[in-house]
């Protein structure tokens, strides 16, 4: 561990190998980036080495493996660590199972069309910087591999740097990173402190003192938090993500965020000690507030994309929750709690990065056939793509925590652990803790709405226009990249007791206790949070029921009403028009949501332009919406930043003597500060 | 082993009152035998050093001092005025009033700081470097109130010899380093010769002001 030897466990050797393939395919594809036929290599090679690492993080995971050695790279005292246990182990899986499928869906992309040396050598650089994060045994390691992270993705997301609105995502999401990252470095040089060792063993036997806690919880809060896209630092995201490839944003929302996360459990629930309890306010304060902004930004949006990133912001919401629970019932010493809430936190990294994915790959595909991704132009693509249709509803039902998917197994367990909440000894715990429960239900409802919406708008209906009438099934690679994932979501939903039984000693290292009633249910598969008698959630019971009732339903309604499908003319009261624009649009279906929560949190102002008599142009009805988030965090410091800078260039432009003078009573000063201070 | 200590303060004093004649003398001329004294009070109060801590190295810093400031520097710039034809006054920015009290303030100022952060240190050090640091800022002062150039470049210079008394009263300064930065005042003096006979072919003047005039976006 301490040593520089080359002492490694077989799982982390084996990781490395897939991690060194990723670099290989990388470096292969910079150099040969002329040929086309290079190009497409990346991506089976990205296969064979995401499942060499996945693989090896399994193993890693079930075995508990902790191990780690020391590299004479980086900088000159400290080195490099690199270190797999079972939480690097978990991430490294999210991540790898996330390449794999990305991957797959890359290999039916179109070879002239699609393929470009902007992006197919950087998508391997991607995945390396992302696993070599979570490998990371030292501050310096992570934060380069984290910069890493960001810069390869940044040149993703401007790949497509012809639409301005690509390159103002670019720039928006460099400055966020630049900041972030920053914001990591003090964290990290507070948990490092005065000894300034960086080595995470070293930080994990000196944790610092209260103070220096606070201001670290503070730093990595910011830092970690606006890269996951924590509300009301996320306005970079639903810029950045769509604009990216969609196999790439699948990686960027899907994966990048977990590892955000990532860094935030480690360096809050691993080398920052013993919690205090009010480190779980700002979790619980603004995960709640994510949760349900980023839903009615989503609910909101008409861009398929945008929505599904605003979706992200909302499941990142429902994580921090679970993270400022699980400190919560930890500082307290609920450690059976704490493990529910663990459990609930990771178990929804893993699922989110499953159905987000699936989602993203199937707004791929539906922007692959029709060129279009806002909503007024997209509908009615369930009778050209049916395969896709078929797996973005997987998607949809699991991110709307529908049983038997794997969205409800996590939502389920975090409801459990906010269940558990009234045990705390803290009174604004106490109180915070259903608060909190209310905010999540109703995120949960606005996920309902909004994918009710997004499925509808963009599947059902009949098409807005001519390319989603002319739109054709996607290529069968991608067809297969949607049908594991949505595999996934479904065995997932399934099997959520064996996925907590696995992860159990990372939750014994996290929350201090594994799931106190794991395996004392009524059927090895049945998941119980707190006791077999009061929580359990048997999910394959329930999908037998469920489908069992539901087939004797059709059968029997079928059997009522006949078998023969009429072809009748339309009720011409209902149809009078033939026009598409008569259906029922997008807007259409989020605006009583718009007229709830519109006026107080976008300030939304609705105004009628109804022309005189005699005029003939038409009436319109606009919608004037604010983004608070953006106008007073984004735009509003980058005008302070434009006006001072305007105002003191007036420096460049001084005499001789001035700026001697500048030079002196700079020097005056420094000169009076000693004086006064010694 | 008193008299050390007072000869060379007596020197130090003596070079920082030559700074302050620096500071309000207005005639070019003047200026320049001024500041040969400074450099060769500087040269006598290293000699006084090298002799008094047997040091030798620090006879050729003397040697050097004496040389290239007391005579070598003072002589270039004498002919350079006179190839220049500025023999009239020099005026200055601020009053001479208000710039020598400045000056006061500067070098109390000094006096504090070092004596306050140095009580460690022998008072040998102490004081050297409380009055080394005086001149220096005098020298500071003297290019910012001047508008000549050839009197910036006398300032510049007087800063130049508090470096040098600062250098010799910390010990352990390596010779290597004391005779290059000898030498590369002497390198500067060139350099600015050159520029200054390019302004005054330029814009007929030596003032800087023409200097200012010509970048065109000045206010």
């Amino acid at each position: 561990m301490t040593g520089a030897g080359f002492s490694a466990a077989p799982q982390l050797a084996i990781l490395l190998a897939g991690i060194a393939l990723y670099a290989a395919a990388a470096v292969f594809a910079a150099v040969f980036h002329r040929h086309k036929s290079v190009l497409a290599a990346v991506y089976p090679i990205c296969i064979v080495a995401a499942a060499i690492a996945a693989g090896a993080s399994l193993a890693a995971l079930l075995g508990n493996t902790d191990s780690g050695f020391r590299l004479p790279l980086g900088l000159p005292v400290i080195g490099l660590h690199i270190r797999l246990d079972a939480l690097s182990a978990f991430f490294v899986l999210i991540v790898n199972l996330g390449v794999l499928t990305t991957a797959i869906y890359g290999l039916g992309l179109d070879r002239d069309r699609d393929l470009s040396a902007r992006v197919e050598p950087f998508f391997p650089a991607y995945a390396l910087a992302m696993n070599l994060v979570l490998i990371a045994g030292d501050a310096f390691g992570f934060l380069f591999s984290w910069e890493l992270m960001s810069l390869t993705s940044w040149v993703l997301v401007v790949s497509r740097h012809r639409d301005a609105g690509n390159r103002h995502a670019g720039h928006v999401y460099l400055v966020m990173a630049a900041i972030g990252t920053v914001s990591l470095l003090f964290a990290f040089g507070g948990l490092a402190g005065a000894a300034g060792n960086y080595a995470f063993d070293a930080i994990r036997a000196a944790p610092p003192g209260p103070l220096v806690a606070g201001l670290v919880l503070a730093g990595a809060i910011f830092g970690a938090g606006s890269k996951a896209g924590i509300a009301p630092l996320h306005a970079w995201l639903p810029l950045a993500h769509p604009a990216a490839p969609s196999h790439v944003s699948a990686l960027m929302s899907g994966v990048m965020t977990k590892v955000a996360i990532y860094g935030i459990i480690r360096i809050v629930f691993d080398l920052l000690g013993t919690p205090i309890w009010w480190w779980a306010l700002p979790f619980l304060l603004l995960g709640a507030m994510t949760a349900v902004l980023g839903l009615l930004y989503a609910v909101l949006d008409n861009d398929l994309k945008r929505v599904l990133a605003y979706s992200t912001v909302e499941n990142i919401g429902i994580i921090f929750v679970g993270l400022g629970l699980a400190l919560a019932f930890k500082a307290s010493g609920l450690s059976a709690a704490a493990a529910v809430a663990m459990a609930a936190t990771l178990l929804h990294c893993l699922n989110h990065s499953w159905f987000k994915s699936l989602l993203f790959l199937g707004a791929g595909a539906v922007l692959h056939a029709t060129g279009r991704r806002d909503f007024d132009g997209l509908g009615g693509l369930i009778h050209r793509m049916p395969v896709t249709a078929a797996f973005w509803l997987v998607g949809a039902m699991s991110i709307s925590a529908l049983p038997p998917f794997n969205g409800f197994v996590s939502e389920w367990l975090l409801f459990q652990a906010v269940l558990a909440g009234p045990a705390f000894p803290e009174p604004i715990l106490r109180f915070m803790s259903p608060a909190v429960g209310a905010m999540l239900a109703l995120a949960a409802a606005l996920a309902a709405a909004c994918f009710v919406r997004a499925f509808g708008i963009v599947y059902l209906g009949r098409p807005r226009s001519r390319e989603a009438a002319e739109a054709h099934e996607t290529a069968r690679p991608q067809q297969v990249a949607m049908a594991l994932l949505a595999g996934l979501c479904l065995l997932g939903g399934l099997f959520g007791g064996v996925a907590v039984s696995a992860i159990q000693p990372l939750l014994q290292t996290l929350a201090g206790a594994p799931l106190p009633a794991t395996g004392t249910g009524p059927t090895p598969f049945s998941l119980v949070a707190f006791d077999a008698a009061r929580s359990i959630y048997d999910a394959p019971t329930i999908a037998i029921f469920l489908l069992t009732s539901g087939l004797l339903v059709t059968l029997l309604v079928h059997h009522l009403s006949g078998r023969r499908t009429r072809l009748g003319p339309a009720w011409d009261c209902g149809f009078p028009d033939p026009s598409p624009l008569t259906q029922y649009s997008a807007s259409s279906f989020s605006q009583p949501l718009r007229r709830v929560y519109g006026g107080t949190v976008f300030g939304a102002s609705e105004t009628i332009d109804m022309p005189q008599p005699g005029d003939n142009r038409p009436a319109s009805l606009n919608v004037q919406l604010h983004d608070y988030a953006w106008e007073l965090l984004y735009a509003a410091p980058a005008r302070a930043v434009v006006g001072l800078s305007a105002r003191l260039n007036a420096l460049q432009f001084l005499t001789i003597r001035s700026y001697l003078m500048l030079v002196f009573s700079a020097l005056i000063a420094l000169l009076l500060i000693a004086a006064v201070w010694f | 082993m008193n008299h050390a200590y007072d000869v060379s303060h007596l020197l130090a004093g003596l070079m920082l009152v030559a700074s302050f004649s620096l500071l309000y003398q207005d005639r070019i001329f003047a200026v320049l035998n001024i500041f040969a004294a400074q450099a060769i009070l500087l040269s006598m109060a290293v000699g006084w050093e090298a002799w008094t801590q047997q040091r030798p190295h620090l006879f050729i810093t003397a040697a050097l001092a004496l040389c290239l400031k007391g005579i070598i520097i003072p002589v270039a710039l004498h002919k350079m005025i006179v190839r220049l034809g500025v023999h009239r006054d020099v005026e200055q920015v601020v009053g001479v009033g208000k710039t020598l009290l400045l000056g006061l303030a500067l070098t109390s100022l000094s006096l504090m700081l070092v004596l306050k952060i140095t009580v460690a240190a022998d008072s040998f050090t102490r004081e050297g470097l409380a009055l080394a640091l005086a001149i220096i800022l005098l020298g500071m002062l003297m290019m910012i109130t001047r508008r000549n150039a050839v009197t910036q470049i006398v300032g510049f210079m007087s800063l130049e010899n508090g470096l040098i008394l600062a250098a010799t009263g910390a010990r352990g300064m390596p010779l290597v380093v004391e005779v290059s930065v000898a030498f590369s005042v002497l390198i500067a003096l060139f350099v600015f010769a050159v520029f200054v006979f390019r302004i005054r072919e330029r814009f007929d003047s030596v003032d800087i002001e023409a200097l200012e005039n010509v970048r065109g976006d000045t206010k």
